[in-house]
């Protein structure tokens, strides 16, 4: 009986980190106008910063992000200047064609060299606390996993705080908005780009943590988590946090009911056919403008 | 000194006929399995750059329409359909899908095909694991009947066949039409060229060769996963063989082939997960700094050269 609801659980706790991993890729598209499709991959490489960082100096797995954080900072600080600087100095026409040429070979060499560096096994973290399981009505709350999602509502609350209150948030919803007319009003657009960026880098770093945390981490999760990002950002539109943590949620709840009637087997494929429909009927998403 | 369209022709024409010999030198499968693959290789990168080096659309799914074509060819053809029917109707299958997806993402712009397109080869690879996770393996009359000479001959047709499609698209009306749209949408638009009709036929044309190349795949492999022709590897090998080659050209899709599989091979012997890591920092090289791959290089060697060739060589 209390089947359905108890996947509902599971689905709002997966359901979180869809939302935080799409946040990243949501603000870069909408600020910077590029899909960047390695966002997956970087999801991938902040889950084993946070594997390393365990494994090795034995710490807190939720204490690792302060580790796996400035570590992405510094990597999409590098990408951006080594790579996103060259896609958002082209023409807007072609700049979502080079983005994706750009990410695409970014995931394959993170992808493979993941492999390389670390094999394609299976990697998890585990504590003395991993395994307990919070019970309320009868429904089963694992505890890792609810920490993970009280830290992807914290860090979603964080970023639309920073984006709503600051006056570096405001420039980068500014620069989303019109860039051209952000730019006419003194906003330095170079800037604002970097600092997205970083941010959609960090918030991937932040979402690999609580991935490898509540699951697992491999080389090749990269481009289920890519997918996840995209069919929730085309679920929630552009332009608001909150409405892309609430499409994450949906998603993950759709994908766990959807378990009830078709079995494990289909479960990627709902999400993803859900995202084609929205795609062509409705591209704008469901709480877009 | 010869103008480069007179030159093609011929070269490509020498090129056919020696090709064409090669069964009668040499009968070992090694040599005509490596051969295969290139051509493989030339099919699936030529029909991609079909749609990407013409009409500027990134196609994130290539895998499924070569999957599906596989899918619908082997099927048809081990139910006892003549192969040139099956070969057809894997196509035909291809097309339709690509039609399925391109007809409503091209009415908007940007990235809504690369993604719808990524998400379609996503489900397509899914589905067909959960409902056909076995191997398909050819029943042992079809084994015995097996020869790798005529399944040479099909993929040097097809190859030659899609090159000479790509070659003519880009001296036809059709083709200028979509250099047009690819290099500014609004502009051709406005000159009368239809946007949409001239990105569906680009999507026709490619899924079609891909779909037929599927086929062939499902011809020439005695057995393998259903799944198999649906993996991502096969979108990633078109693209970075394309760009490596030379996109948008006839001639670079062949190289990078050429480049892409015998790399391949060589590393393969050593290190069996290099190569993509490899292919993969050569493709993003090949966007920032050398758009035009290979042939670009080339080119500039030659301006560089003191007898000098035409600059423009390679261009499309």
């Amino acid at each position: 009986m209390s089947l359905l609801p108890q996947q509902i659980v599971y689905g709002l706790l997966v359901g979180s980190l869809y939302g935080l991993a799409a946040t990243g890729l949501s603000l870069v598209f909408g600020v910077l106008k590029i899909l960047n499709v390695a966002h997956g991959e970087l999801i991938m490489l902040g889950g084993y910063a946070s594997f390393w960082i365990v494994a090795l100096l034995d710490v807190d797995p939720f204490l690792s992000l302060l580790f796996t954080l400035p570590v992405m900072l510094v990597v999409g600080f590098f990408l951006y200047h080594g790579l996103f600087t060259f896609v958002a100095a082209s023409a807007e026409e072609a700049r979502i064609r080079n983005s994706l040429l750009i990410g695409f070979g970014l995931a394959l060499v993170f992808h493979n060299l993941a492999i390389l560096l670390w094999t394609a096994d299976e990697r998890g973290i585990t504590t003395a606390y991993s395994g307990q399981v919070i019970r309320v009505l009868g429904l089963a709350f694992p505890i890792m996993r609810l920490g993970g999602l009280a830290a992807a509502f914290l860090v979603i609350l964080g970023l639309h705080g920073f984006l709503h209150r600051t006056y570096l948030g405001k420039a980068i919803r500014a620069t989303a908005e019109d860039w051209e007319a952000a730019a006419l009003m003194g906003i330095n657009i170079d800037t604002t780009y970097r600092v997205a960026f970083a941010v959609s880098v960090a918030t991937a770093g932040i979402a690999g943590t609580l991935v490898t945390i509540g699951y697992s981490v491999s080389p090749s999760i990269g481009l289920e988590w890519t997918l996840k990002a995209l069919i929730v950002v085309v679920l929630a539109g552009l332009g608001s946090m909150m409405g892309t943590f609430v499409g994450g949620l949906l998603l993950g709840v759709a994908e766990s009911a959807s378990t009830i009637l078709l079995g494990g087997a289909y479960r990627e494929v709902v999400g993803l056919i859900l995202f084609l429909v929205i795609l062509l009927a409705r591209p704008q998403g469901l709480f877009g403008r | 000194m010869m103008t480069r369209p007179r030159l093609t022709p011929l070269l490509a024409f020498v090129v056919l006929v020696c090709l064409t010999l090669v069964p009668l030198v040499t009968t070992r499968s090694d040599h005509l399995n490596l051969l295969i693959l290139i051509l493989l290789g030339v099919l699936l990168a030529q029909s991609w750059n079909i749609l990407a080096g013409f009409a500027g659309q990134i196609n994130l799914g290539h895998a499924a329409f070569f999957g599906l074509g596989a899918l619908t060819t082997r099927l048809l053809w081990l139910e006892g359909w003549p192969i040139a029917l099956a070969l057809s109707a894997g196509g035909v299958m291809a097309l339709l899908f690509g039609l399925l997806i391109g007809a409503p993402a091209f009415r908007l712009r940007g990235a809504y095909f690369a993604i719808g397109t990524l998400g379609l080869a996503e489900i397509l690879r899914i589905t067909v694991g959960n409902l056909l996770p076995v191997i398909s393996a050819m029943p042992a009359d079809y084994v015995a009947r097996y020869s790798l000479i005529p399944r040479y001959y099909l993929f040097l047709g097809l190859a030659g066949l899609c090159t000479a499609t790509s070659w003519l698209l880009g001296r036809s009306r059709l083709g200028y039409g979509l250099l047009a749209l690819r290099e500014d949408e609004d502009a051709a638009e406005a000159s009368g060229v239809s946007t949409l009709r001239h990105k569906l036929l680009a999507l026709s044309l490619s899924t079609l060769f891909v779909g037929i190349a599927g086929g062939a795949f499902a011809f020439y492999h005695a057995s393998y996963y259903y799944q198999h022709p649906f993996s991502p590897s096969w979108t990633f090998e078109a693209l970075l063989m394309t760009f490596i080659g030379g996109v948008g050209t006839p001639v670079g899709p062949i190289l990078g082939a050429i480049f892409y599989v015998v790399v391949k091979e060589v590393l393969a012997v050593r290190l069996l997960e290099m190569h993509l890591l490899i292919f993969g920092s050569i493709f993003i090289l090949v966007v920032l700094v050398l758009p035009g791959g290979l042939i670009q290089a080339a080119t500039r060697l030659r301006g560089w050269l003191p007898s000098g060739g035409s600059r423009r060589w390679g261009q499309p």
